[in-house]
């Protein structure tokens, strides 16, 4: 028997991976270690945005060549946006300047927790898939929400793990496992609120298809060796969940056989 | 000359003013942008048939890093 490589069979829209990692490209504290965090990562789609940005602000060139020097696929976002419309004009700029028609789209409905609003992002997913987007919902754990989603035709699903930056894990478990219970044949990827790479093993386990984070790793003391560690944990996750946990028992069984045990006479 | 918000700073252009050569006064000629006026996303192709009207709002975006 040989040691298992890396499965390749992670498809979204139509295209496959071999990592199930997409990482985010904010917040790094040098452009550098956003670098050096996306080549540890092992991701082969990475997330970015657009900003109004001033012609002489050069600062963000540099972030935007060690992207595409990644050779990673693009994943722009529609971060901030608050209505419909804002968030599917963002779409039509992204598509433009990245030349990619995937898009993760946001619509925030609340500015406390960055909670998606629900409504807005059925109506937005709409309106793109009829403009001809592949839209990535970043949605929250509904089960309604998410069938409406697929409804509209969403072919994958991002739903939350916890509020964005929060590293809280996976707040609503009963949730997130009717969700990937109910909707088996959608791919399903749990983006934002993961802080350790051991929630992210676990959301795995649960047979979720791939993880999307960014602060976890960019607010790391060392990001690229984080960004590893939840690579490391995304495998362990994907095998533990091909492999079939066991079921969890209320009393102990032991491991070792009991015949044979020495020095047990009987009375 | 007509009076614009260009992400939402008021400027002046003369009126009448392509985007195209907007954009060039502005010093985006050469750098990587997308463009909306007034919400609405504009086309590249188009940029040379847009004329700049009083008023307009102006959102112009480079990539940046994102989650």
């Amino acid at each position: 028997m040989t040691r298992t490589t890396p499965e390749k069979n992670f498809t979204l829209y139509g295209e496959t991976f071999a990592s199930r990692f997409l990482l985010g490209t904010a917040l790094y504290t040098s452009p550098q270690i956003m670098r050096d965090a996306i080549v540890q990562s092992r991701c082969e789609i990475v997330t970015l945005g657009l900003r109004r940005q001033n012609p002489a602000d050069r600062a963000g060139d540099v972030i935007w060549q060690f992207i595409q020097q990644s050779g990673c696929r693009l994943l722009p976002n529609t971060a901030g946006c608050k209505s419909v419309k804002e968030a599917v004009t963002l779409a039509e700029m992204s598509r433009e300047i990245f030349n990619t028609d995937w898009i993760k789209l946001e619509v925030i409905g609340d500015d406390y927790n960055l909670q998606p609003d629900p409504f807005g992002l059925v109506e937005a997913s709409n309106i793109l898939i009829k403009k001809g987007f592949k839209v990535l919902p970043y949605c929250t754990d509904d089960l309604i929400l998410c069938k409406r989603l697929v409804d509209v035709g969403c072919e994958v699903l991002m739903p939350w793990g916890a509020p964005i930056g929060t590293g809280q894990g996976l707040l609503n478990r009963y949730n997130l496992s009717t969700l990937r219970e109910r909707i088996k044949d959608i791919p399903m990827i749990i983006d934002a609120g993961l802080g350790a790479p051991s929630q992210a093993a676990e959301a795995m386990e649960m047979g979720f298809d791939g993880i999307l984070l960014n602060t976890a790793v960019a607010k790391a003391h060392n990001p690229p060796l984080m960004a590893e560690a939840f690579a490391d944990a995304i495998d362990a996750g994907r095998k533990a969940y091909n492999a079939g946990l066991m079921q969890k028992r209320q009393t102990a069984s032991p491991s070792t056989p009991t015949i044979g045990q020495p020095f047990w006479h009987q009375q | 000359m007509i009076t614009i918000s260009l992400n939402n700073e008021t400027k002046e252009i003369a009126a009448n003013t392509l985007l195209s050569d907007a954009l060039v006064q502005w010093g985006f000629g050469e750098t990587k942008i997308a463009v909306a006026i007034n919400g609405e996303f504009v086309p590249r192709s188009t940029y040379n048939l847009r004329a700049i009207v009083a008023d307009d709002q102006i959102d112009i975006v480079k990539p940046v890093g994102g989650g």
